[in-house]
């Protein structure tokens, strides 16, 4: 098929970019600019701590994932000049583009909070939203044996926003397995008013908390850590004292485009909620975790704003109208421990119920219900991701837009 | 659902805030924060319920950091204006949807 002579930049070959850089690439002139050599699968860095997956296995080289006809530049984005659609690499490459998407995900920056990156950062403080910290911290959990660990979350958003409460259950389950659970004390500390973010599910994770003797700190909204002391301290003055503290610190966009004037305070890039092109720019668009949007900050989620895009850009090419069809359409397993997982299900406008998936009424999947085929679904995602999702194929059964079918509603 | 509150019928969620911020007034206002126990409502804690509803009005989605550098009030002075969890209870108080921001 002839390419359509428009340039397509992409900025970042992380999950989204590289994504729609293989469904654009037989189409159109498409570049993708990352420096980074690796991709990782971030979901593996849940299961680094206890000893599941080494970094290695977790990796693959950027280059193989993106299709050949795509161009691969392996630079860093320096600069973005609105103005004269172009941008400018690291080593001062000047890159001149029709379609600019900002696929530059988010990151920790510990630096945010007072006290963090003090005398106990990676002794007994760790962060395992990458693959160092999660290594590191595997160490130290080998190492412990009484206490109190700590799980805190600085602030929203933060992507995966269920992978702390994964962590602290799967804490529970490895306490357990090595005897110790009785001399350990876990507690887990969130900005939010209960375990997560969505009212039924947060009700059900509460409860799951209880079961497993883990103490819920809400409504706690980080002031400092001190190090020297071992304790957090929250703005209205409550203390939590902890002998390991693991951490999602805030989570931010890239340096990149925090210095640009289409993002929030963050750092995330503003954009229609349904088209995700943005309203200063129309000729930018943001996909995946850079992404100002009011859903999950999940690979699963830039899966199906990919499946948006694919259609939106080149629409916006043939000077044709956007269609406004993305609607925060969030799919994600949850690790509880014990061999078993649960599926949460939700969009902008409703919150995850219980249910099955994706056959209605049949599953095989339990949503919002613990069982053992949820779990091996959250394994065999790690081949999905590989196989299917990356190299841009359409996943059996699985439709971008969600369906309220086979659930069951709860008024809220 | 229907609630009364302050000798008005106004619609609210299952938790009690307000679904529609034009059904709210001062009265309702003050009937809330007795609810909370945040009363009787200062010239600073009717500051703060101003700037949310003004920015809720304009589209923004609020969190505890926008709050915070709205130089209205810092973090620390919202907490104590509004104990427990600020930002949830001035929202129901200001007759406002509960805070959304935490995806
Ligand atoms: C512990 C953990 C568990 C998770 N579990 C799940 C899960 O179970 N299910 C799920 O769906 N999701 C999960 N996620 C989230 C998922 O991994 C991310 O949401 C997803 O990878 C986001 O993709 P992205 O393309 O937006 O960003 P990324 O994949 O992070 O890619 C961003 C890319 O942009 C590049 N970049 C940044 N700045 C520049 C620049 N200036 N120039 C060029 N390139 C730049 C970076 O090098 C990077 O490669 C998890 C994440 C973590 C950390």
């Amino acid at each position: 098929m002839a390419k359509i002579d428009k340039h397509i930049c992409i900025i970042g070959a992380g999950t989204a970019g590289i994504m729609l850089a293989n469904k654009l690439a037989n189409k159109f002139e498409v570049t993708v600019i990352d420096p980074a050599k690796d991709h990782y699968y971030q979901p593996g860095f849940l299961f680094m701590p206890f000893g599941r997956y080494k970094a290695e296995q977790l990796r693959k080289s950027t280059t193989k994932l993106v299709n050949k006809r795509a161009n691969l530049i392996a630079e860093k984005v320096a600069n973005i000049d609105f103005q004269n659609k172009k941008l400018a690499t690291d080593s001062g490459t000047d890159i001149s583009f029709d379609v600019l998407v900002v696929a530059t995900g988010t990151r920790t920056d510990p630096s945010m909070t007072e006290g963090l990156l003090g005398d106990g950062w990676q002794k007994n403080v760790f962060d395992f939203y990458n693959p160092d910290g999660a290594e590191k911290l595997h160490d130290a959990l080998k190492d412990f044996k009484q206490g109190t660990l700590a799980i805190q979350i600085m602030d929203m958003p933060i992507k995966c926003p269920v992978a702390p409460l994964e962590f602290t259950f799967l804490a529970d389950d490895y306490f357990k397995k090595r005897g110790i659970r009785e001399n350990i004390t876990i507690k887990y500390i969130t900005p939010l008013s209960g375990a997560f973010t969505k009212p039924v599910a947060s009700a059900k994770f509460g409860h799951m908390l209880e079961e497993r003797k883990i103490e819920l700190v809400s409504d706690f909204y980080t002031e400092k850590v001190v190090e020297t002391e071992n304790k957090v301290v929250c703005f209205d003055g409550r203390e939590v004292i902890y002998d390991l503290l693991v951490t999602v610190p805030v989570n931010v966009g890239s340096d990149l485009m925090r210095k640009t004037d289409i993002v929030n305070d963050l750092g995330f890039v503003e954009v229609n909620h349904g088209s995700l092109q943005s309203a200063k720019y129309p000729f930018v668009f943001a996909v995946g975790d850079a992404a100002d949007l009011p859903t999950s900050k999940a690979g699963s989620v830039a899966h199906f704003e990919v499946d948006t895009l694919a259609e939106n850009i080149p629409r916006f090419l043939e000077g044709k109208e956007l269609e406004e069809s993305f609607d925060g359409h969030s799919n994600c397993f949850v690790e509880m421990g014990g061999g078993k997982a649960l599926l949460l299900d939700f969009n902008y406008q409703t919150q995850p119920y219980e249910g099955t998936f994706p056959f209605p009424g049949v599953g095989p999947m339990k949503l919002l219900q613990p069982s053992r085929v949820n779990h091996w679904g959250k394994l065999a995602f790690r081949f999905i991701y590989w196989w299917m999702l990356l190299p841009g194929r359409k996943i059996p059964f699985i439709n971008a837009q969600m369906s309220l079918k086979g659930k069951k509603i709860i008024e809220s | 659902m229907q609630k009364n509150i302050a000798g008005t019928e106004v619609e609210v969620d299952a938790e009690g805030y307000l679904t529609d911020m034009n059904q709210w007034s001062g009265d309702i206002a003050n009937a809330i924060a007795e609810e909370l126990h945040i009363s009787p409502l200062s010239e600073k804690h009717w500051a703060v319920i101003n700037w949310l509803r003004e920015q809720t009005a304009n589209g923004v989605e609020l969190n505890i950091r926008k709050v915070g550098a709205s130089g209205v009030v810092d973090i620390k002075e919202f907490y104590q204006l509004f104990p427990g969890g600020p930002l949830k209870n001035a929202s129901k108080i200001a007759g406002l949807h509960k805070p959304t921001s935490c995806l």
